[in-house]
């Protein structure tokens, strides 16, 4: 099964992500991203029927950390590659939409 | 439709956010404080800057499976971390690390006392996930970000739609906000939006023998409990109202919404429609390994679980004889009602201990501000005041005095009552004397116990006060007033 991304599918991620796309850009993205899908979908060519599903290579788990305070940046060690600050602030072009979880 | 003789059932699903009172985020060793400076407590990680990666916090999972054990959930042996995808300025990673397809718990339920009876509500499901930032929206043409949120530890907690009314919500969410307070998982301080509500509501119509359902509303914004009850049975009548103006208002007809509560106006408004369901693309957190919960991390977990608060409030009216009430308030938090245990196992006997727990210690801690715990008096000293106020050395009004004191005081509250000259006197000639002392000096009051039956009560009440005055504090106040209705009767019949 060949699987690839029309236009609607990319202005729909696009729109997801926030990004402004231009129609050119809709239809170069849809076929590039079609073949970055098909050179991944080689990996059907294996057969996985007796290999059971993970989500992780690594054969491990249970990596804690314990609770205990570490020094964290300085606000100005983190604003330092903000493009815009105030009185300690990220500021961002205002956002309207309360689609916050 | 002006059918007047349906009935509605109003049906609730709550989702409760609480942040677990770790010391650090969920993902790096950054604090997790309320109200420190904007971007104070931030690192790479919580940036989400490139390349730094996440290291669970182990307490915090282990107080969200205790939670889970609370809730008589089954606990899952194997989770994993999912990346939730949004774009918003307060994730900076624009992804959510949360639990999706394998949460830690699972098909629970808790059981809260609504009236009379017990009501349980099952649990769908309880997993971590980490915290977002802060928006600012109010300046100017800007939103200014606090990252000081980002990454810290939330338990969510999802119920089935089993709650049948505003007023079931409400005591749910406060039972729910002792358990985790006993339990020593979060402060679960509503103010600090440490503990968040998101009720899903709808409403059941049965008219002329058909039963209609309306689209379900999920309630933003809640921060109070009382906001919870204000804003479901808002929602209840405005959602049967809908349906009463156009019977097109149902389920799966009109889409789901979600509405956010004004606290000013008392009303729900319309947020956003739900009919462009969420893209979040789910997928497991290459960065994070899973967890495998072992049987002995599970059996350490649950040796962590203590008394619950329900089952620790019948125990100590059955046991103590303690008032409901009383019993109720000395569980409130977990540290009280260990300390009256601690108290009565000094050997005072439990009903003086609660009884001054309740009235006085509690009392003077609430004016300071502070714990009962951190008075500065420990129980063996509670338990001395509470003996000798039980044998009837010092008196009720001279204990709460000596309390006082001893906040101060390191001397024992014999001593102090000694010193002070509050041990209570027993002697029949004093007792009279402050009697007729205070009969003498207040003529009207007497008159009016004897022949006013408006003031009869207030007026005896007086004179005892005056009387116990009298005694410094000292007189005994079943004798004193004895002796008060002895010598009104004698009035009365004039001898």
């Amino acid at each position: 099964m060949a699987s690839s991304l029309d236009e609607a599918a990319v202005r729909h991620v696009a729109r997801l992500a926030r990004l402004k796309i231009t129609d050119t850009e809709a239809t170069l993205f849809a076929s590039q991203l079609s073949k970055v899908l098909e050179y991944v979908e080689q990996l059907n060519e294996v057969d996985t029927r007796n290999v059971p599903p993970t989500a992780h290579a690594l054969p491990v788990s249970n990596v804690f950390r314990e609770d205990v305070v570490r020094a964290s940046w300085t606000t100005d060690q983190a604003l330092h590659n903000a493009p815009d600050g105030h009185d300690g602030f990220f500021r961002v072009p205002k956002v309207l939409d309360q689609e916050s979880s | 439709m002006s059918d007047q003789t349906l009935t509605t059932r109003t049906i609730v699903g709550l989702e409760i956010h609480v942040q677990l009172q770790t010391k650090t985020k969920m993902f790096c060793g950054c604090p997790v404080r309320f109200e420190a400076p904007p971007n104070s407590c931030v690192c790479p990680v919580c940036l989400g800057h490139p390349g730094a990666l996440p290291v669970m916090n182990g307490q915090a999972y282990r107080w969200a499976v205790l939670t889970g054990m609370a809730l008589n959930c089954a606990i899952a042996r194997h989770t994993k971390w999912d990346r939730k995808s949004y774009f918003y300025p307060d994730l900076p990673k624009n992804y959510q690390i949360s639990q999706y397809d394998l949460p830690l718990a699972s098909d629970g339920y808790f059981e809260v006392q609504v009236g009379a009876g017990t009501k349980r509500v099952r649990i769908r499901r309880a997993h971590l996930e980490e915290d977002a930032g802060k928006n600012l929206h109010d300046t100017g043409n800007c939103t200014l970000v606090d990252l000081n949120r980002a990454g810290a530890p939330l338990l969510e907690i999802v119920t089935e739609p089993d709650i049948e009314s505003a007023e079931e919500a409400y005591v749910f969410c406060i039972e729910l906000q002792r358990l985790v307070t006993h339990l020593g998982v979060s402060e679960g301080v509503m103010q600090k939006g440490q503990m968040r509500f998101e009720p899903n509501v709808n409403v059941a119509i049965e008219s002329q023998g058909r039963e209609y359902r309306t689209p379900i509303v999920e309630i933003k914004n809640l921060n109070s409990f009382r906001a919870v009850r204000q804003a479901i049975e808002y929602e209840a009548q405005r959602q049967t109202a809908a349906w009463r103006e156009n019977a097109d208002y149902q389920l799966g007809t009109v889409p789901n919404e979600n509405r956010g509560w004004n606290a000013d106006k008392g009303v729900t408004e319309f947020q956003r429609g739900k009919e462009a369901a969420h893209d979040y693309r789910y997928f497991p957190d290459p960065d994070l390994v899973p967890v495998e919960v072992s049987d002995v991390m599970l059996e350490e977990i649950r040796a962590m679980l203590p008394e619950l608060p329900i089952a620790r409030r019948r125990r100590f009216a059955e046991q103590y004889g303690l008032s409901v009430k009383d019993a109720e308030t000395l569980v409130e938090h977990r540290a009280t009602a260990e300390l009256f245990e601690r108290v009565v196992a000094g050997g005072a006997p439990a009903e003086v201990v609660g009884k001054q727990l309740v009235n006085v210690w509690l009392k003077l801690a609430n004016d300071r501000g502070v714990a009962v715990t951190d008075l500065g008096v420990d129980e063996t000293r509670m338990a001395e005041l509470a003996k000798i106020a039980a044998d009837g050395t010092v008196n009720k009004t001279a204990a709460n005095q000596i309390a006082e004191i001893m906040l101060s005081r390191g001397e024992s509250p014999r001593q102090l009552a000694e010193e002070l000259g509050l041990v209570q006197v027993q002697d029949m000639d004093s007792t009279r004397r402050w009697v007729e002392e205070a009969f003498t000096a207040n003529e009207n009051a007497v008159r009016d116990a004897l022949q006013n039956p408006k003031k009869m009560q207030a007026a005896v009440g007086f004179l005892r006060g005056q009387a116990m005055k009298g005694s410094g504090g000292k007189a005994d106040p079943k004798l004193l007033g004895e002796l008060i209705e002895e010598r009104l009767a004698r009035l009365r019949t004039g001898s």
